[in-house]
Order: structure tokens, then sequence, then C-alpha cells
């Protein structure tokens, strides 16, 4: 895959769940949220990979 | 001292007299090994001392066995450990006679399944996977088994009130209604439960976890048609936000768990009122349209707390005295009774002179590595059973909504039933040969179908004894007669089992016939495969080929005696 696909494909994921999270509404948002987690966990299978993940996205959140 | 006689719909409770022991009569007695608390921990601790022929005297402060279900399920690796118990057997017999098995159950999110449990089981295993079975009856039946034994003088209504130690013994201070006396034995076993009073006269203390979710568990009784399994329910329209729990008992009585959520106000939950409706609810829920009674509740709190050494010199603790665990995966009284296989030889051959003090140290090491590994199992499930904080709860109501649909989410379902814990690092345990199928070191035999006595099957556990057995599987090679009587010179007590094609007598072994090739099969076993079990059952050492020098080191390595 070249890195103008991977740019692509992180645009098209991003708009995705945008679209999503717009629909579902505020009072299930968080649901949602944690079930696309789980099925992304499902789908790389590992856990380094996921734990690097948590790390990066709670930076500045403390 | 006695609480109010109990009652119940189904039950009668017995009511055991004090009688004025020796000591209050002026005799000088002392005794091998006292047992403080007559629950199920401790009564199976005194039958298995008099598996191997020691006696044993047991303080309890009622005067009769413990009110309600309570621990309810037995794990078929108890109902191995029951089948040795006591000079005469018949316990696993008289609670199988009595208990409702079953193999498997139901997970609930709100009303659609979400995950099917279903432990192996079949004709070649002695046991099935779960019995369902009354703490009350449980407590009667090795009662009886005790009394029947004639190795074990249970003294009821007394309590322990001081305890002292020296080299040389340990002195009770028992309280009765007769009047106080000291009680003098050379060993204690501290059964005495959750709020241990040995524990607190010793000054010892719990550490670990305790969570925060509460249930209220009831017993009620109903004429339920309902086939026997397990079921829990994530969220049920009967308790909204609640986890509830439904397992079908002997007699008609039924056990329903459900969780008090923090914001409910506890005192009004145990009000018998809101508990009869909350429990209605539940049953609507399901269909049932039978009338039915409550008979008996309780609150109960999920906790992972254990003592940081099981052993304190001369007094050894067992059960919820030592470590309170999760009612979740059904540990609590099967670690009780893991407990009490575990310490009843090891005690047995310190009191007999067989065994050396640092045996008595690896009931500790083991029993506390066994908790610890409930801990991470039913810790997960305690978590998932009753989130302790927003962020798991969410993560359970995501992985409940996505397991509506797919496989993949519902292993963090499981219930986790109790598993047999194998002592993988134990120092009692001894070098030998790689096998790709069978017990390995540390674990227990397992109990597989080995022939039939007349219309009925027979087990592997049904030929073992109290001693330790060195079982070996010939095939259709001679019995190496020779080599197996020089394995046992000199060493603990042992006795040879031989497996071979055909059944043989032969002096000093017991050859039995493995017909259908199952009970090599299970053990991954060759002519000359060797296994040695200690007198609980669990594997100490399995060799490719029979050597009467690695069997007998081993042999030395179990009575705790250094080379």
């Amino acid at each position: 895959m070249s890195s103008g696909d991977r740019a692509d494909d992180l645009e098209a994921a991003y708009e995705l769940i945008a679209h999503a999270l717009d629909e579902i509404g505020p009072a299930r948002e968080r649901l949602f949220l944690a079930k696309l987690v789980l099925a992304l966990v499902h789908e790389t299978g590992d856990l380094a990979r996921v734990e690097a993940a948590i790390a990066m996205a709670r930076r500045r959140l403390g | 001292m006695p609480e109010p006689a109990k009652s119940s719909l189904y039950f009668d409770y017995p009511h055991f007299p004090f009688v004025t022991p020796p000591e209050l009569r002026g005799e000088a007695v002392r005794h091998g090994v006292a047992i403080v608390g007559g629950g199920p921990v401790g009564l199976a601790c005194a039958l298995e001392l008099a598996r191997f022929g020691v006696a044993s005297v047991v303080i309890e402060d009622d005067d009769t066995v413990a009110d309600g279900s309570r621990a309810v399920c037995v794990a078929r690796r108890s109902m191995d450990i029951l089948q040795q118990l006591g000079p005469g057997g018949g316990v696993a017999e008289r609670f199988a006679d009595k208990g409702l098995p079953w193999t498997g159950g139901r997970s609930f999110y709100r009303d659609q399944v979400v995950f099917e449990l279903d432990m192996p089981h079949g004709p070649d295993e002695r046991h099935g996977p779960m019995l369902n079975l009354q703490q009350c009856y449980m407590e009667l039946y090795l009662a009886e088994a005790a009394a029947a034994s004639g190795l074990v003088d249970i003294r009821w209504q007394s309590r322990v009130s001081a305890v002292a130690q020296d080299g040389a013994g340990a002195t009770l201070t028992v309280d009765t209604p007769d009047g106080a006396y000291e009680l003098i034995a050379d060993y204690v076993v501290a059964a005495d439960g959750a709020r241990s009073a040995m524990r607190q006269l010793m000054g010892l203390r719990l550490n670990g976890t305790s969570y925060e979710g509460t249930y209220l568990i009831a017993d009620i009784k109903m004429a339920s048609t309902h086939p026997i399994e397990r079921r829990a329910w994530f969220d049920p329209p009967s308790n909204p936000g609640s986890t509830v729990l439904m397992h079908k008992q002997p007699d008609d009585i039924w056990r329903v768990d459900y969780q008090i959520l923090d914001d409910q106000d506890a005192e009004a939950e145990m009000r018998e009122d809101r508990i009869r409706e909350r429990i209605q609810t539940q049953l609507d829920m399901v269909g049932e349209t039978v009338a039915w009674e409550l008979d008996w509740y309780s609150l109960y709190k999920a906790h992972c707390l254990c003592l940081d050494d099981y052993r304190h010199g001369r007094v050894f603790f067992v059960g919820d005295a030592a470590h309170l665990v999760p009612i979740f995966g059904v540990r609590g009284l099967n670690s009780g009774f893991a407990d009490a296989n575990n310490l009843g030889w090891k005690l047995a051959w310190a009191v007999q002179g067989k065994g050396d003090d640092a045996l008595l140290d690896s009931y500790s090491a083991e029993r506390r590595a066994a908790t610890l590994e409930i801990f991470r199992q039913a810790g997960k499930s305690t978590r998932f059973m009753t989130p302790p904080s927003r962020g798991y709860a969410l993560m359970r109501e995501a992985a409940l909504e996505l397991a509506l649909d797919h496989d993949w989410p519902r292993p963090l379902i499981d219930p986790r039933q109790s598993a047999p814990y194998d002592y993988a690092d134990s120092t009692l345990n001894s070098p030998g040969d790689d096998f790709a199928a069978g017990p390995a070191p540390g674990a227990p035999l397992a109990n597989a179908r080995q022939g039939q006595l007349g219309n009925r099957a027979t087990f592997l556990l049904d030929h073992l004894g109290p001693d330790c057995t060195l079982l070996h599987f010939a095939g259709a090679d001679p019995v190496p007669a020779e080599t197996l009587a020089a394995c046992l010179v000199d060493g603990p007590p042992c006795r040879a089992l031989v497996v071979a094609a055909t059944a043989q007598d032969m002096t000093g072994m017991t050859v039995l016939a493995d017909a259908t090739g199952k009970l090599a099969a299970t053990y991954g076993a060759e002519p000359g495969t060797t296994y040695l079990a200690r007198p609980d059952g669990h594997v100490a050492a399995r060799w490719r080929q029979l050597d009467a020098t690695q069997v007998r080191a081993a042999l030395a390595r179990l009575t705790g005696r250094s080379p």
C-alpha cells in the first residue's frame, strides 16, 4: 500500500466515523466508540499495537 | 454459642448436643490434630486425616449445620477428593445421590442469549463437571461420615477463645456450656470460616482487594420443571442494570442471586417484601407461573483477600479462614476442599513421623499459589459480573452488544468455572520426561474409566489407596515386579498400581486391566510409562521408563527431607 493510499484510507475512515457519530447521537456515542474499539482490537489481534494505540490516544488526556 | 434454632422449608436441622469432653472430667489428653471449625472444610480435613488413620478433634461453636444453600456448586475435582475421603468412603456417593448434576448453561444480555456454557462430560469420567447441593446437606453428610469413622471427635457448642503455641505444641482455650478448658494438640487447623476467630486471636490480617458490588442471594421453594442449568442475566428487563443468576437445587429449591446497585438503598433492599418483589419480577420474566416461598437469604460481597502465609508455626489456615474468593466461578468451597486435600496427607505424615517439617511448609506454598490463580480468574469474572467502575461498565456493555451478533467477544462472558490447580512449580515435583498427553507434574490424576465391575464402570481413583501411588503402564510387556519392589524400599508409604493388558494376581501390588486402552490413552502412556502420584492424587513425576533410582529420589523428595 502506498503512503497516498494510506492517507486516503485514513481520510475515508475519519469521515465514516464522524458520520456514524452524528447519526448515533450523543446518548449512545460512548457505547458506539467502545464497540468500535473492541471490533478493531479483534481485527488487529495484536496486544502490543493496541497498547501503543492506547498510549497514543491517552496523551494529553491525563 | 448457638443461634436461635434454624428452620427451613426443606431441611430438618439436626441438633447436636454438647458432650462433656475428657478434659473437663480432669483427664490429661493430648491430641494429634485439633480442627477449629466444623464447616465443610474443617470436616473434610478431619476425614482426610481419618483416611490415613489419624484421629482429630473438631471444635464447633454451633449445635447444627450451616443454614441455607451457601456454596451450592461442587466441581468435578471436589467430587474426586470427596470420593477418597475417610476410611470408609461413601461421601461422594451421598453427594451424588442427593445433588443435581449439570453440565452447562446460558448467559443472557437483556433477554437474548449471548453465551452458551458446555462443560466437557461423558461416560468416561467418574464424576460430572458440576453438582448442585445445598451446603446444609454437604455438612450433614460430612458430619455423619466423620462420626462413623470413629476417628473424629466433633465437639459441638464449643468455642475457642485463646490460642498459644510453642515448639512442643499448641494450647487452645475452649469455652463450653459447662465452662472452659484447655485443649492440647500437636497441630491446629483453623477452618473457622470467613470471620475466623483464630485469625483474630492470632492477630493476622487478610490482604488483597475487596469489590464494592453487593449481591442478595436467596433460596426459594418452587416446583419448576425448568431443566438444570446455570443461567445468568446481564441487565435483564426484570432488574435493569443488575446481574441475576439462577441455579436449581434438590428439593425444588432454587437459588436466585441478584446484584444490588450502588444507587439502591441496601437497607430497604433487605426488606422481605422488597426481596419478594424483585424475585417475582425475575420469575415473571422467565415465565415461571407456579407459587413459590422464600426460604433463606443473605448478602454477599466479592473479595480477593488472603493471608500472606497459610502456616503459622503449628497452626494451618484452610478454606475461608485463609482466603476469601469471589462467588463467581464457584471457587470458594471447591478451593477449601482442595486445601483439605493438600494439607491432609502432609499433616498425617507429620503426626506419624513419615514427613519432615518442610513438607508442612509446602502446604502454604502450593495453596497460596492456587489462591493467587483464583484471584486472577475470579477477579476477571467479578469485574465482568459487577463492573467496578464506569470504564468497566462501558466495556462490558460494548462486549455484550457485540456478542449478540458475533462469536469472538463471547470468551469475555465465559463464567470461568472452577478448574483444578496444577502445582506446576511445587518443590515436591521431580524431573522426568515430556509427554504429549496426561497430567503433568503438579496436576491431579485424571479419574479416567478403567474397566467394568458387574454392571458398574470402574475408574482409576476407585483403585487408589491413601498412600502414594506408583502407576506403571506395562501394556503387553511382563510386569516388572522386581524393579517395582525396588522402587518402594525404605521410602514413604507407596503402593504400586500396574495397568496391564490383563488383570493379574501379584503379591504387593494391584494389576488392573485396561481392556479398552482408554486409561493408557488418557495418560499418554506406552509400555514402561510410570507416574508417581502423591497421596492427594497430584502427580509428583512421570517417566517414559521405570527406573528405581529416579522413583526413590522422587519419593524421598515427597517427605520434605533434604536429600
